[in-house]
């Protein structure tokens, strides 16, 4: 079995199991009016513009068959994506884990002799720890997407893979401006556009005075050693063009085999993501273009953990995952709760199946019980992940709780015979320990009994009655 | 035509109103129900909380006890759901292909209740009366498992005398989720409150569903909170008559016949 990401480095791991992270979040009112406001924003405009295009389920089968077939020749894909970027002068390396990552990263700034680089939002070095581990290194990282700078200088986590800081509205946002901006207008006011142009006034600096830039990928395609970023706000486009170094790290899964498949995946994710028709920045590079762009590209390829995913048969299909965040957005889980209970840095359904699957489920027992499964999560996918499929399939291999566990066998074991079955069903029902409306139940029975009561036992079974008639 | 009930535990136990309406409403249409004495549960939960191997002998007496009947019937769309959707996977992963391909043919003639009578029975007038506001809740399982769709609203639209009222934001899940209301029971109940904020702004008496289980929960956020709503499932609205409104012939489970 392949290894797993490493504990002690990376944001994979909560500080506490879902329930008792959730619970907080769910006392905080102006948390969840947020989320909900949000959520069904991003959900109406998405739902709309999907409703545009005839040949949706086209679209997603073939995004499907695309990513079945990537996952089942990624070797070799990943062999041919490094023979195709080194071709086009651009330099590959191979990281195992988070450890191994953040190792490369920061030697390669240091060769470049920088002590700042500017960042594209990435959910792969948010992963691993980058920037913790590039600021141990001296290196201060900034972040240039509008949220994921708002999260920086709010010394916060993101909570949402699109939107990382959704759970913020725009009052709190002018606060954290005034507070850790440097040099912003101590007159601010909480209009978008006065957060937005004094956020670009500050970017503006760092885009111009730095030389080194280190970015995710949406998409690499094997064909042509071309990378893909897409974006709404033009920051990557800045930080893919401007700096002498550029440094992208990706996840092994991003690999598409062919540039003609992109047009798919292109078609999906803004509809999917932000329920836009096309995004505003689509940016690609293949290698290095002597005397124009960035003349030194290294691409980090990150396995922490995918590897063992791929082993799954049932599980694989998370890395299919184009970080959309659709299944976020009609979680009513997620919806109350937002990403921080997830305590990874993939919240929402997809997170509560990928984040075990890259830690080990032990590691992440509570996540896949995150989950209702309402199902919500799997119309909304673009690549059709059957994300209540994973779930169930990860609950199977979660640890039990010895107690749950020999109920559990018990309750198989008089199932399995409909006279002990019979017995227990008039034990139920005239047992007196319940109390009235079961309000006398132990834990964690109890957690039922805290805001609904339980229905009045019957005077006779259905057998019963039916044995009577 | 002759159709086996599969009661399903929860109904069994705690809900027999909803199964004995089953059989009622299926008899007045003039079909014959058959009770095979020796099921007990499809094994639904076991899967959802993780537990496979034990839900193995529940898919195994299952299958055996409904291979003799051509057409099953539950009041319940997860249990049809799990039926479909989880035990040939159940099956499989213990390697038992056999059993997986019969689970296969058991689940291609087992229906949810709306199902059986919309798509093989061919009616959405049963024949029902029911005179009250009543809005209608369709559960996970059915909606998206299942994609019952609008039957069970078809069937609801000829009952004589009964109102029936849109409830906002009707596909949210509920909550209930089996063991996600133990597990995570804060979270479980925000749904929840949301879902009966909903029930309530509908100023329906009754809410209903396909589903027990989802009635249950609900049902016992409302029961708490008195707000006199009840919930009731579809088979028991789609089982009541006028002359049973009259009062006349009650049954043990207290429902009109
Ligand atoms: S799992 Fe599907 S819906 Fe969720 S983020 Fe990934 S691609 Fe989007």
């Amino acid at each position: 079995m392949p290894a797993t990401a490493p504990p002690g480095v990376g944001h994979l791991r909560g500080d506490e199991p879902f329930p008792a992270a959730a619970r907080r979040a769910l006392g905080d009112a102006q948390l969840r009016r947020n989320l909900r406001h949000a959520t069904t924003t991003i959900r109406g405009k998405s739902g709309a513009v999907i409703d545009e295009v005839p040949d949706w389920p086209e679209l997603r089968a073939a995004a499907r068959a695309i990513k079945t077939d990537t996952m089942a020749r990624l070797p070799e894909l990943l062999v041919q994506l490094e023979a195709a970027v080194t071709e086009a002068g651009g330099t590959v390396h191979w990281a195992a884990d988070a450890v191994e990552a953040n190792r490369i990263v920061t030697e390669l700034v240091r060769v470049a002799g920088a002590d700042r680089v500017m960042k594209v939002k990435s959910m792969a070095t948010q992963e691993i720890g980058l920037n913790e581990a590039l600021e141990a290194a001296g290196i201060e990282p900034v972040e240039t997407d509008l949220a994921e700078l708002i999260v920086q200088l709010g010394r916060d986590r993101p909570s949402h893979i699109l939107v990382p800081a959704i759970h913020r509205n725009r009052a709190e946002i002018r606060e954290i401006f005034l507070r850790a901006m440097p040099g912003v207008d101590p007159g601010l006011t909480d209009e978008p556009a006065a957060l937005a142009a004094a956020a670009r006034r500050h970017l503006r600096e760092t885009f111009l005075s730095t030389r080194v830039a280190v970015s995710g990928a949406n998409f690499a395609v094997a064909e042509t050693g071309t990378l893909a970023v897409v974006e709404s706000e033009g920051n990557g486009r800045m930080c893919l063009t401007l700096p002498e170094t550029l440094i992208t790290v990706m996840g092994i899964e991003k690999v598409l085999p062919t540039w003609r498949d992109l047009e798919v995946f292109l078609q999906l994710l803004p509809r999917a993501s932000t329920g836009e028709r096309m995004n505003p920045y689509t940016s690609m590079w293949t290698g290095v273009t002597p005397g124009d762009g960035p003349q030194a590209f290294h691409l980090v390829l990150l396995d922490n953990g995918r590897s063992a995913v791929l082993a799954d048969e049932v599980g694989r299909q998370a890395l299919h995952c184009i970080r959309c965040s659709a299944c976020l957005n009609v979680c009513p889980v997620y919806e109350r709760t937002g990403g921080h209970a997830y305590g990874s840095v993939y919240p929402g359904p997809i997170g509560a199946v990928l984040s075990p699957q890259l830690t080990g489920v032990a590691d992440n027992a509570s996540l896949p019980y995150a989950s209702s499964l309402c199902g919500a999560c799997y119309d909304a996918c673009p690549v059709m992940i059957d994300i209540p499929s994973i779930l169930v399939h990860l609950r199977a291999e979660a640890p039990h709780p010895r107690a749950e566990a020999a109920a559990m066998a018990a309750a198989a074991y008089t199932m399995d015979h409909p006279a002990l079955y019979a017995a227990a069903q008039r034990a139920a029902r005239l047992s007196r320990l319940a109390g009235p409306r079961g309000r006398g139940l132990p834990p964690p029975l109890s957690g039922w009994t805290a805001g609904r009561d339980l229905p009045e036992p019957p005077p006779q079974t259905f057998r019963q009655w039916w044995a009577e008639r | 035509m002759r159709i086996a009930l599969f009661v399903t535990c929860l109904a069994d136990t705690l809900f027999p109103a909803a199964a004995t309406a089953t059989v009622r409403l299926l008899e007045r249409l003039g079909h014959e129900v058959v009770f095979p004495e020796d099921q007990t549960c499809c094994g639904q939960m076991h899967v959802n909380i993780g537990y496979p191997d034990e839900a193995l002998r529940l898919v195994r007496r299952h299958v055996r006890v409904f291979a003799p009947y051509d057409v099953v019937v539950a009041p319940s769309g997860s249990c049809v759901g799990s039926v479909r959707h989880q035990h040939a996977t159940v099956a499989r992963r213990a390697g038992d292909e056999r059993l997986a391909s019969r689970a296969e043919e058991v689940a291609a003639r087992t229906y949810e209740l709306s199902e059986l009578l919309v798509d093989v029975l061919g009616v959405t007038d049963v024949g029902a009366y029911y005179p009250h506001r009543v809005t209608y809740h369709p559960t996970c399982h059915s909606l998206r498992v299942l994609r019952v769709g609008d039957r069970p609203l078809r069937l609801l639209r000829e009952v004589r005398g009964l109102d029936l009222v849109e409830l906002p934001q009707a596909e949210q899940c509920c909550g209930f989720g089996g063991t996600f209301a133990l597990k995570n029971a804060d979270t479980s109940m925000a749904m929840l409150a949301d879902k009966m904020r909903n029930v309530l702004a509908t100023r329906a008496d009754v809410c209903t569903a396909g589903d027990a289980s989802c009635l249950m929960h609900i049902g016992g956020g409302l029961s708490r909170l008195r707000t006199g709503v009840r919930t009731v499932h579809l088979a028991e609205i789609l089982a009541s008559t006028e002359a049973g409104a009259r009062g006349v012939g009650r049954d043990v489970a207290g429902v009109a016949r």
